[in-house]
């Protein structure tokens, strides 16, 4: 088959590959955003695979704890959401209450504002996140009783009646994520993740309360964001302003280190002294670029513009010496490493606007005056450089902009054609030397993606008109598409009973896994999802056979980076014993009081969203084939996505993270099992700060750690070679930043999934 | 001939009874000739096109078949251009533009296809589209038919559209709100064809240019879509037509040329394309829009000039054909050949455009290396298209007192020049000739040997040329040569030039031939001994031409400078009693003195003050005379003057009567 025909199948017969996913994505995070959309129907027409669930088939295995994750011990007493344990204990749920609420928030109230205020202001720098989840997480672990007065100060801060805060960041202390993830973010996840660094980092510097500073700082997070967004700022913080350790005792700086003068004698050009940036340039920018303003020409205008290493000496101007790199104002030459300069461009003086550009791709440097281009000034610069001035005169003045502003030149154009470049350079990368190599190598990966989220009747017709061998029983993959269809419906009652009954031996040998699941379920019985819930309220889960009942319109959801990090978080999970029987006492109490209530409230939602589509399911169409076309959907989307995140944190861990991963699953764990628990703390869980977790997204990686986890144990890989591609070509380009590659700025992986 | 019998056999068919057997005929003649220019040309000598024409027009012919024969037609122009002017004589146009009245769109575009690849050829006569008056209001019509109604369109206006007079048959038509929207389509190539379009119908059309910076499309103005098309990451062909619609429209003073439009896009684009990555193509049209674009505006030749490196990079320009291509590949060095002259006069141009203005860009443009050396052999160049660039960037240079002192002598920079303005066509004669006066000013070094290379004559030559610009040059020159220039030289001028020449180029309709005269005239009499020995010999006839001007109908200027002849007459010694006996021109000084501008009161006072000097012999007789004039009178009036130049004048000269 050639490969025009193979396309032709590819789009043919799985109309919802990765664009889909990402339209889906993009529908999510439009959600998240606030804005509303139309509800599921029109979305669940779109996929079509015509598959049918299948017989359940037994075999299993037990899968193995993810190398770096510690296994814990498994609870002895009943899971929480379980028949046997559903008997709530009041006067425990009364005592949180009343402490959430009251106490604390009188007593702390002046304390706990200055911190808030710090989120308020982090928070828009992080683009369209949600609540801080992983730093209130580990709050949490810590003090529980603390974290209601957080949530009500946040929702305070967010307005009421307003979506969630969006913005997520870490607090300064967080951990460093997991390189993989840091650097790219996960194709599916909406969010970048170096947002959420750059935040914590950006905040810290600059004072609270000044208005306009903070609008000018926000400012230039957005641009340096827009600019350079494959700079993982946690690793590699980009220049802001100029350092007041690294410079000249000459140099004075003033206007939040962004304006520099010359304080010395100026008598000889022993009398120069220059400044470096707080940062050097890092590779990920691919091109880099800042601007200098002359304010003042001073006595002789001797101001010199460039580069310089760290270490290069300060009394001197930037090109003098090795490693060191400058345009001089008072006779427009360049000097590249050398006392004696090059003829290179015109002179400056007071009022011109002096832009400096590295381009990290092949290791040039152009300058530009008042908006134009200057030409090449030095190539073969080395790495890391540092954007540095150097005056020589009293009375010298120059402003710098580092992205506060906007640039004179247009640096966006230039960006875009080098995007161009690289794209194009990638496009024509030679691939497959011997005939049919490379189309039968994307066969095979077309094949095992099919087969790993249980496409069955896509996977054979597939592999039948390409020749190809499916590993998996038909029968097998059709079991894991049923029980993926459960979660992802939120009947986790029924879910778990599944897999029990076909993987008999999967979730006792996996109790981390089990308590996902058990956790989940409890969440969807808030939502009134879950089938042991319906029964409650006199409704037989098998009388509804066809899409479940959602509280909220259901779009089909995609994942997050976070997802990806969760899951694996997740899945060892195990709280410590006291936590858990707070846990279990809640959870009864749910049952018989809440549940009840937020039933209502969702079987209410559903006859004016859901009830129309069913009928139609009933007049119209067979519902198993509806039943498909939205489930498709999330089933691909979150193995996605999941993929890339656990390649990331498998194949690339260095020592040092993962024992931070190990600190982190702890807190991460008790916070999942908390974060649950605390929906019963309000009337309205779908509108409270831990809401979310009653996303439909949510049973996104549960479902996926427990398609993986059955796939183990019929020695299948955890993920489809196509994620692990997807992650390995991630993880390159985090590799490629760290080793000075400026091209990986323009090649992220998401450019390629549409 | 086998290939002959084979062809034959595909035109028997086209003459078959069975209109089905016709059209399978044709179809197979399509997939015979497609890429087969032997094939084609097969065809066409055996008669198959009146035949296919034939059958495009026969009303009983099927649709289909109508399609097809254009389609073979069209396939036909694809090849030589032998094949296009046997389509032509065959009057295939007519057919086709006929066929566009047809409902069917598969046939509209089967003949729009086809008269695209006619009317794109360089032996079609574009007139051709403008015969029937009818046909443009037909094809704006058709513009919303289809995409590829509108690409071939575009493509079939773009290539047609040559002078103002086209332009505004089209603007007449709608051109421009018809072809605007085009420019949003989904189509590559249409937007790319409709961009072309605008630029062949913004070019040195104000009208135009001014509709065009108003349109809106999408509610967008066209300049902003024009510069959305600069952005780097558009193809370059794109990025290289947009900058030309932004570039005549600035032209034609449609855009200001401190438009950031202008100054930060256009500009820097155009740059760009005369970078070493580009193509040799882009590269010459991007040197010679740029040249186009800075011309008349100094800031944007300084801008220009500092942008990437501009007047370095275009010293790369006269690498072609490198050494490297001669020796390793042939088909490069072929290429290289092709655009080496084009390639030169386009960095000519450039480099002319640059250094205008300004002195120090001048200054940068000739430290290039090697820069006048190739600049005196680009004069020498068989390509008529580089000397004159040669020539022009030539002249731009000169206008540096510097460079005429210094660079211009040391690379003997006349000696190629008077080369090239023997027997050179009119087009270079104007420019090197307007250099030419740049190199004899008299501070020019170069001033003496061009002399002595006998520059008189060939500027005498000059000024008997049909071209008023070429007769302006060569009296300019003279002029500029006659300046402070010796007594032998003023009378080679005079003997060569003859006076009947003269007299002829004082009566000259052009205003600017009239002045450089009377300047060339003025020079001639400066310094006492050069007028009295002109004026003994020419005096009569000199007299009579001053009279003649100051009679006739002309402007201040020329007057003025007429008065100021007198005044040098009247510094002679002999001279003087030229005009003293004549009343005539007595009179008309008198009525200077009171004319009502101040710059002929101005002029008549020095002749008057030359006149009634003292120290001069016989002074005491013409102050007798001028006072019976009544002149005295006149000069104490005019000592009472609000203009301090002329009351001082007037005071001077009474106090030569006090004396």
């Amino acid at each position: 088959m050639k490969t025009g025909e193979f396309l032709f199948l590819l789009f043919e017969d799985v109309p919802i590959l990765i664009s889909d996913i990402f339209y889906d994505w993009r529908r999510q995070t439009e959600r998240r955003t606030g804005r509303e959309l139309a509800a599921g129907p029109s979305e669940r027409a779109r996929g079509t695979p015509q598959l049918l669930p299948s017989a359940p088939c037994a075999s299993s295995r037990s899968p193995a704890a993810p190398p770096h994750v510690r296994v814990r011990r498994v609870p002895e007493r009943p899971w929480p959401g379980s028949r046997a344990s559903a008997g709530l204990d009041y006067s425990r749920l009364d005592a949180e209450l009343r402490l959430g609420f009251e106490e604390p928030y009188r007593g702390e109230v002046g304390r706990r504002q200055q911190k808030e205020v710090k989120w308020e202001e982090i928070r828009p720098h992080g683009g369209r996140r949600r609540w801080p989840v992983r730093g209130r997480r580990r709050r949490l672990g810590r003090a529980p009783q603390r974290r209601e007065l957080r949530a009500s100060a946040g929702e305070r801060l967010a307005g009421p009646g307003e979506a969630p805060p969006r913005a997520q960041h870490r607090p300064p202390r967080a951990p460093p994520a997991p390189p993989g993830l840091a650097a790219g973010p996960c194709p599916a996840g909406g969010a970048p993740a170096p947002a959420l660094a750059a935040s914590s980092s950006a905040a810290a510097p600059f004072p609270h309360g000044d208005s306009a500073l903070n609008e000018q700082e926000k400012e230039l997070q957005r641009r340096l964001k827009r600019l350079y967004p494959a700079v993982d700022e946690q690793e590699t913080p980009l220049p802001r302003s100029w350092s007041p350790k690294d410079k000249f005792s000459y140099i004075g700086l003033s206007q939040n280190n962004l304006r520099v003068h010359y304080k010395g004698h100026g008598k000889t050009p022993k009398d120069a002294a220059s400044v470096r940036a707080t940062h050097p340039i890092p590779a990920a920018c691919g091109i880099y670029y800042f601007e200098v303003k002359i304010v003042s020409k001073g006595r002789d205008g001797y101001m010199g513009i460039g580069l310089s290493a760290q270490g290069v000496n300060m009394n001197r101007l930037p090109g003098w010496d090795k490693h060191s790199y400058g345009y001089h104002g008072d006779d427009g030459h360049s000097f590249c490493s050398s006392g004696t300069g090059q003829p290179y461009g015109p002179t400056f003086t007071t009022g011109d606007v002096i832009g400096c550009c590295v381009n990290l791709i092949n290791n040039t440097c152009f300058y530009t005056k008042n908006g134009h281009s200057l030409g090449i000034a030095f190539t073969d610069l080395p790495p890391n450089l540092y954007p540095t001035v150097g005056l020589q005169t009293p009375g010298e003045v120059v402003d710098a902009n580092f992205g506060q502003h906007p640039f004179v030149f247009d640096i966006e154009d230039y960006m875009r054609e080098w995007r161009t470049k690289i794209q194009a350079q990638i496009d024509r990368f030679p691939i497959g030397d011997r005939e049919g190599e490379w189309q039968t190598m994307i066969q095979k990966m077309v094949s095992s993606y099919l087969v790993h989220h249980g496409y069955c009747a896509t996977a054979e017709a597939f592999a039948r008109s390409t020749d190809q061998t499916v590993l998996e029983e038909l029968a097998s993959i059709k079991n894991r598409q049923r029980i993926q269809k459960l979660v992802l419906a939120g009947r986790m009652g029924e879910a778990i009973e599944t897999t029990q009954q076909l993987y008999p031996s999967l979730l006792e040998r996996n109790p981390n896994l089990l308590f996902t699941l058990k956790v989940r379920q409890f969440i969807e019985m808030v939502n009134g999802t879950d089938s042991e819930v319906r029964c409650l309220g006199g409704r037989s889960p098998k009388s509804q056979d066809s899409y479940p009942v959602s509280p909220r319109p259901f779009s089909s959801p995609s994942m997050s980076p976070s997802h990806g990090m969760n899951i694996h978080n997740l899945a060892p999970g195990k709280g410590s014993t006291a936590h858990y029987s707070g846990f279990e006492s809640c959870s009864n109490g749910v049952i018989s009081n809440k549940a009840h209530q937020s039933y209502c409230h969702s079987k209410h939602q559903s006859s004016n969203l859901n009830v129309p589509e069913l009928n139609s399911i009933n007049m119209s169409r067979s519902q198993q084939v509806n039943n498909f076309t939205s489930n498709d959907v999330d089933m691909e989307t979150d193995h996605y996505s999941n993929g890339v995140g656990e390649t990331s944190s498998n194949g690339f861990l260095n020592g040092s993270s993962k024992h931070d991963h190990e600190m982190e699953d702890c807190d991460t764990e008790m916070g999942l099992q908390l974060d649950a628990f605390s929906l019963l703390a309000y009337s309205d869980p779908w509108n409270s700060p831990v809401g979310n977790q009653l996303d439909p997204i949510q049973r996104e990686p549960v479902c996926s750690a427990l398609n993986s986890a059955i796939l183990e144990t019929h020695n299948l890989p955890k993920q489809p070679p196509l994620a692990l591609a997807m992650g390995q070509a991630t993880q390159c380009l985090g590799l490629m930043a760290r080793s000075g590659i400026g091209s990986c700025a323009f090649a992220t992986v998401e450019d390629y999934l549409h | 001939m086998e290939v002959t019998a084979s062809s034959r056999h595909y035109v028997d068919r086209l003459f078959d009874p069975d209109p089905q057997k016709v059209l399978q005929g044709v179809i197979d003649m399509k997939n015979a000739v497609i890429g087969n220019n032997k094939q084609k040309a097969n065809l066409i000598v055996l008669g198959a096109v009146p035949r296919l024409l034939y059958l495009l027009q026969q009303e009983s012919s099927s649709t289909e078949l109508k399609t097809e024969c254009a389609v073979v037609l069209g396939s036909l122009a694809m090849g030589t251009e032998n094949n296009v002017k046997s389509l032509l004589d065959c009057h295939i146009i007519p057919a086709l533009l006929q066929g566009l009245l047809s409902p069917d769109l598969k046939f509209i575009e089967a003949c729009l296809r086809c008269l695209r690849t006619v009317f794109t050829s360089p032996v079609t006569p574009e007139e051709l589209l403008y015969t029937d008056a009818t046909v443009i209001p037909h094809l704006m019509a058709l513009l919303s038919r289809s995409r590829y109604t509108q690409e071939y369109i575009c493509q079939i206006f773009s290539h047609c559209c040559k002078g103002p007079d086209h332009q505004t048959i089209l603007f007449n038509h709608g051109a421009v709100q018809n072809i605007a929207h085009l420019l949003t389509s989904l189509s590559y190539k249409v937007r790319m064809q409709a961009l072309k379009c605008f630029s062949v119908l913004a070019f040195e059309n104000p009208q135009v240019s001014m509709t065009l910076v108003n349109v809106l499309v999408d509610g967008e103005l066209l300049p902003q879509i024009f510069v959305k098309m600069l952005q780097r990451d558009k193809p370059i062909e794109m990025q290289l037509t947009s900058a030309k619609c932004l570039t005549y429209m600035c032209r034609a003073g449609a855009i200001r040329t401190d438009d950031n439009c202008i100054v930060l896009k256009t500009l820097p684009c155009l740059v760009r394309m005369c970078s070493k990555e580009r193509l040799l193509e882009e590269r010459v049209e991007g040197a010679e829009t740029l040249a186009y674009l800075i011309e008349p505006d100094v800031e944007l030749q300084r801008i220009a000039s500092i942008t990437d490196h501009l007047i370095a990079m275009l010293a790369d320009y006269f690498k072609y054909p490198s050494s490297v291509s001669a020796i390793t590949d042939i088909k490069r060095l072929d290429h290289d050949l092709k655009h080496a002259h084009e390639l030169r006069q386009a960095a000519f141009k450039l480099y002319a455009s640059l250094g205008a203005n300004d002195e120090d860009i001048r200054k940068k443009i000739i430290e290039t290396e090697n820069m006048m050396d190739r600049i005196v052999t680009g004069l020498s160049e068989s390509s008529v298209k580089v000397r004159l660039a040669a020539v022009r960037c030539l002249h731009s240079l000169s206008r540096s007192v510097q460079q005429l002192r210094t660079s211009f002598q040391d690379h003997a920079v006349w000696k190629p020049l008077m080369k090239v303005l023997q027997n050179a066509p009119d087009e270079i004669l104007v420019v090197a000739s307007s250099m030419l006066c740049n190199l004899l000013l008299e501070f020019s070094p170069s001033k003496e040997p061009i002399l002595e290379s006998g520059a008189v004559e060939l500027l005498c030559g000059l000024t008997q040329s049909e071209n008023p610009a070429l007769r302006v040059n060569g009296i300019w020159a003279l002029m500029n040569m006659a300046f402070q220039a010796e007594q032998k030289i003023k009378a080679d001028i005079l003997r060569s030039l003859s006076t009947e020449q003269l007299f002829r180029l004082l009566s000259d309709s052009d205003l600017n031939v009239l002045m450089k005269t009377l300047g060339l005239l003025r020079n001639l009499l400066s310094t006492r001994p050069h007028i009295d020995k002109i004026m003994s010999t020419h005096g009569k006839q000199i007299m009579q031409a001053v009279t003649l001007i100051l009679e006739g109908e002309h402007n201040i200027e020329v007057k003025e400078q007429t008065l100021c002849i007198l005044a040098n007459i009247a510094d002679g010694t002999t001279a003087k009693e030229l005009i003293m006996t004549n009343d005539d021109i007595l009179q008309k000084i008198k009525y200077y003195m009171g004319h009502s501008h101040v710059k002929l009161q101005l002029a008549a006072m020095f002749c008057i003050s030359n006149l009634i000097w003292n120290e001069e012999e016989g002074s005491q007789e013409r102050q007798d005379k001028l006072r019976d004039m009544g002149i005295v009178d006149i000069l104490h009036k005019l000592s009472q003057s609000p203009d301090s130049n002329l009351c001082d004048k007037a005071k001077t000269a009474l106090q030569q009567y006090l004396a």
